[in-house]
């Protein structure tokens, strides 16, 4: 911007502040303001921008270091000389939990999302959405607690069932060791991300258009056929990147899998047994042993955590954003 | 579509039948329900007898699966197929509500059963300090202390700069750079919060050399609380109305003015819950505590000198020992961070509901 | 097809506020009788008692006799269910499901019957009542579209085409153009002249013009004061409603002097 007393000899470009394009006497107050507004959104790129590449410098240092294949070596020797580590058992374990956590929370959910919805009787409906909302508020150490206390034992009886009826397959074998597995730890993932994704889903299902849910009424439709022909087609995309926000959940949550996992960097074709680990856990375990090399390795295996959260929440809003294209045009 | 066949009459015009519906059609009554869910458990206890199965988990699945197939098969064979289906997704909409409480409800019960009773004035004014693992007594004062003092920091960070970004982005932000800040701060949301915390550790302890202390933490802390901030502040300015922002300007308020004195404060209910909510949702996270703020038995009053803990810092150690007296305390500590976080959630939910009418609908 | 409606002593609630109170009234089949009367005298509930679908608010209950033809919609043993597939409903804004085609649309209640149908009977079924709105021209190149992509008047006979699909015995309209333009409302009306030799039509309007352009018998609803319940003031000829109303207050309201 120019100053006001001198001026110049071409006029001036416009300013990126409307404010002082669209008056003479640009107020300085007005300018501080702005200036401090805008000043903290793009704070917040810079810390963004610098959260990537302090990560991919460390990473870059710990990946050249490696004497192992970064993404195939089943090996976690990040602190010995030379160093030798790979992510591969950490990925398997980070996608495998969060999968059976997906699977295992999305029905669910939807069936929760529906009973607040469209079933239960109002007085009850009300007060559930509230506990919901809370439940979703539980700190995920709690959640760890939990889960290493008082699930963990409980789990022994149905895996032997489990491994009674398919043990055959391999997956669910079980050798009647403590049940600190990936299927565990999915399941505790899956009561995490219930709250969130079922929070979410309601709000898209009170939001189909009353409107359409009569005109289904009005054609001789029971209950459930009005919500397969309104509400779940209106409700699907929201569902979709409603799970997605609760798979970024469970990929980047540490302390539930940190408390309940026994890990190993092994990979156990068997779901019910112990061994495995995923990123979170492993960076939160190993870190009070890790040395300087030992914590380079643990960033880049954060910065891999951090691509695929990236992805999974960068697919949830393309999701979004169609939607919001889609329900535009019909409005 | 096809016109092929051109109707030759009004009769063929009328296509196939849609067919007549009666008004009344046999129903179920509702004692028939109970019954079936009496029996269901009748069987699920005789086969769990009979099998010698000995978890009750398995007679409940045994009772639940005899009972939706047969309502589902009664259902049909009185109702007719439609109404079978109808009560199918009922009694699964049901049930997933049940399968879904039974969770969440043993971990709430065994939080509290557990925990309340480690709780006492000591429990909360004394620290770890000299007390060994297998030993009881102790407390949580560091950690509490810890937490406030880091969330309290996060906040003098995270408050101002979601604040004023939310601002820039209803009442300044135009074109690319609006919506690049939309966008990160979409993608900040996802962050892990291990992942804010390595970003810490690499930047402050690892290369800036500072060692661990509270204030490392709350920056982490901050960036995780940062974009839930924007995006709650975000909502609410938006719903400020436009006529409110007109009259101010109209009677020649500054922007800058009728910004902090107009727009803010009509929506100063909704921000303070988000702020709150947001509080909450930080003041339990663990993970990147660990890397930052490492734990300390000991009270360190000084956030930005030393390690400290803090409360879900001091659950993770507890749980860690291993043994019983540690149990008991990780338990009683959780049972005080849940307390935290719902006074917080409540709070700000209060807030929300008494603030609601003048919040600008 | 077209069904006779005996109305008795009908009262209906939301909640503990009294909606409309002890209506009673006689719908000849095969004609069309219109509601008229001010904002919030209960027309609209009462048409929505006549479905069924009142009860789907929640608290709405009612009380009293409708006979479809003798038969009590509200007796024991009575589905709503197949109430409201008997009896059909066009609304007062166009709702077509968005996420269907035009011709899924029209097929919406029949894949309810639970009756698989043959694609070339689909087919026969969605044309015909296309053509019976008088939609067929407009739509015929284009049924796998959206259906909320037509206009407002379009999307309102594609309501109609989907209600009469599934071919009730009872037609009900709740202010079917008040959302629309003038050209639209007159297609509309067109089309229910049309229609009434097939079905017995109810429809709601503020348009008295309306009422006595398409409908045989007016009914005039009225209420005593606001929170009151609405009553039946009279029900007669349209003709003689818009001539000679046998009672003061429908005179003042149809001359415009209130309401």
């Amino acid at each position: 911007m120019s100053s006001p007393s001198a001026p110049p000899p071409t006029p001036s470009p416009p300013s990126p502040m409307k404010e002082a394009g669209a008056r003479s006497t640009t107020r300085l107050g007005d300018r501080i303001f702005s200036g401090l507004s805008k000043g903290s959104g793009i704070a917040l790129l810079v810390i963004m921008a610098a959260i990537a590449v302090f990560l991919a410098i460390r990473a870059g240092i710990a990946i050249a270091a490696d004497e192992g294949n970064f993404l195939t070596t089943f090996e976690w020797d990040a602190n010995a000389d030379p160093p030798r580590f790979g992510i591969a058992v950490l990925l398997f374990g980070t996608v495998v939990s969060s999968v059976i956590a997906m699977v295992l929370a999305v029905p669910v959910a939807v069936g929760i999302a529906l009973f607040i919805s469209h079933y239960a009787p109002r007085r009850l409906a009300t007060p559930l959405a509230y506990v919901v909302d809370l439940l979703a508020a539980v700190p995920s150490i709690v959640y760890g607690l939990w889960g290493a206390l008082y699930l963990v034992p409980r789990m022994t009886g149905p895996f032997q069932w489990l491994d009674d009826v398919l043990g055959w397959t391999g997956v669910f074998a079980y050798d009647g060791t403590p049940a600190r597995s990936l299927m565990t730890v999915g399941l505790l993932l899956a009561v995490m991300i219930l709250p969130i994704i079922t929070s979410v889903t309601r709000e898209v299902f009170l939001q189909t258009p009353k409107a359409n849910q009569e005109a289904a009424l009005a054609l001789g439709a029971t209950r459930w056929e009005v919500i397969r022909m309104t509400v779940l087609p209106f409700g699907r995309s929201g569902v979709i990147s409603a799970s997605m926000l609760g798979l970024g959940r469970a990929l980047g949550e540490t302390m539930a899998v940190a408390t309940v996992l026994s890990p190993s960097f092994l990979i156990n074709a068997s779901l019910l047994e112990s061994g495995g680990g995923t990123f979170a856990q492993n960076i939160a375990s190993q870190f009070k042993e890790a040395g300087s090399m030992g914590r380079d390795a643990l960033i880049a295996s954060g910065l891999v955590l951090f691509l695929l959260t990236l992805l999974v929440n960068g697919a949830a809003r393309l999701i979004i954003a169609r939607r919001k294209e889609y329900s535009g045009a019909n409005a | 579509m096809s016109g092929t066949t051109v109707p030759a009459d009004e009769e063929a015009s009328r296509g196939p039948a849609v067919g007549r519906v009666a008004l009344r059609r046999p129903r179920l009554p509702g004692w028939s329900l109970a019954a079936l869910a009496l029996g269901s458990v009748a069987v699920g206890t005789g086969v769990g007898l009979v099998a010698r199965l000995d978890s009750r988990g398995q007679w409940g699945l045994i009772a639940a699966l005899v009972f939706v197939g047969a309502t589902f098969a009664l259902s049909a064979s009185v109702e007719g197929r439609r109404h079978a289906v109808d009560r199918l997704a009922a009694v699964l909409v049901w049930a997933c509500f049940i399968v879904a409480m039974v969770p969440l409800a043993s971990l709430v019960w065994e939080t509290v059963a557990r925990g309340i009773p480690g709780v006492s004035w000591y429990f909360l004014t004394h620290s770890m300090n000299g007390v060994l693992s297998w030993q009881e007594g102790g407390g949580i004062y560091h950690a509490i202390l810890g937490t406030v003092e880091q969330v309290l920091l996060a906040s003098v960070i995270a408050i101002p700069l979601g604040l004023l970004t939310a601002v820039y982005l209803v009442e300044y932000g135009r074109g690319r750079l609006a919506r690049a800040i939309t966008f990160f701060v979409d993608v900040m949301t996802g962050i892990p919060s291990i992942v804010a915390g390595l970003f810490v550790l690499s930047l402050w302890i690892m290369m800036l050399d500072f060692g661990y202390s509270g204030f490392a933490g709350a920056m982490a802390l901050a960036i995780l609380m940062v974009p839930i901030v924007v995006r709650s502040t975000e909502e609410m300015l938006k719903l400020v109305p436009n006529e409110l922002r007109e009259a101010s300007l109209a009677m020649g308020v500054p922007k800058w003015r009728t910004i902090l004195k107009v727009v803010l404060p009509t929506a100063i209910g909704g921000i303070t819950t988000g702020v709150m909510l947001a509080l909450a949702r930080i003041a339990g996270e663990t993970a990147p505590i660990i890397l930052l703020v490492f734990g300390n038995n000991m009270i360190n009053g000084n956030p930005f000198e030393g390690a400290q803990s803090s409360l879900p810092l001091y659950v993770y150690e507890q749980w860690g020992f291993g043994t019983e007296q540690a149990f008991d305390r990780a338990w009683a500590a959780a049972a005080v961070l849940i307390a935290f976080v719902m006074i917080l959630n409540l709070v700000a939910r209060g807030i929300a509901r008494w603030k609601a009418p003048s919040g600008g609908r | 097809m077209a069904k006779r409606i005996d109305v008795s002593a009908l009262t209906a609630y939301y909640g503990a506020h009294k909606a409309i109170d002890g209506i009673t009234l006689h719908v000849e089949p095969a004609s069309v009788t219109a509601f008229i009367g001010p904002s919030g005298c209960g027309k609209s509930t009462f048409l929505r008692t006549l479905n069924r679908m009142h009860e789907v608010t929640p608290g709405g209950r009612v009380e009293g006799k409708v006979l479809l033809d003798n038969e009590d919609l509200y007796g024991q043993g009575v589905d709503p269910v197949s109430v409201r597939r008997t009896v059909g409903m066009v609304f007062q804004r166009p709702n077509p499901f968005p996420t269907m085609s035009i011709y899924d649309n029209v097929a919406a209640g029949l894949k309810l019957n639970g009756i698989k149908y043959r694609r070339s009977e689909l087919d026969d079924i969605v044309e015909k009542n296309l053509r019976g709105a008088n939609l067929w021209n407009e739509v015929k190149d284009r049924l796998g579209r959206p259906g909320s992509g037509l206009s407002g008047g379009q999307q309102q006979r594609l309501c109609i085409a989907r209600a009469t699909a599934v071919e009730p015995d009872v037609l009900l309209m709740d202010e079917p153009c008040s959302a629309l333009d003038p050209i639209s409302t007159l297609a509309i009306e067109d089309l229910i002249d049309k229609l009434k030799t097939e079905y017995t039509i109810v429809i709601v309007t503020h348009n008295m013009q309306q009422a006595a352009r398409v409908s045989d018998r007016t009914a005039f609803f009225n209420l005593a004061a606001i929170g009151e319940p609405g009553r039946l003031i009279e029900v007669d000829a349209t003709e003689k409603i818009f001539s000679n109303p046998s009672v003061q207050a429908t005179e003042d309201y149809i001359s415009g002097r209130f309401g």
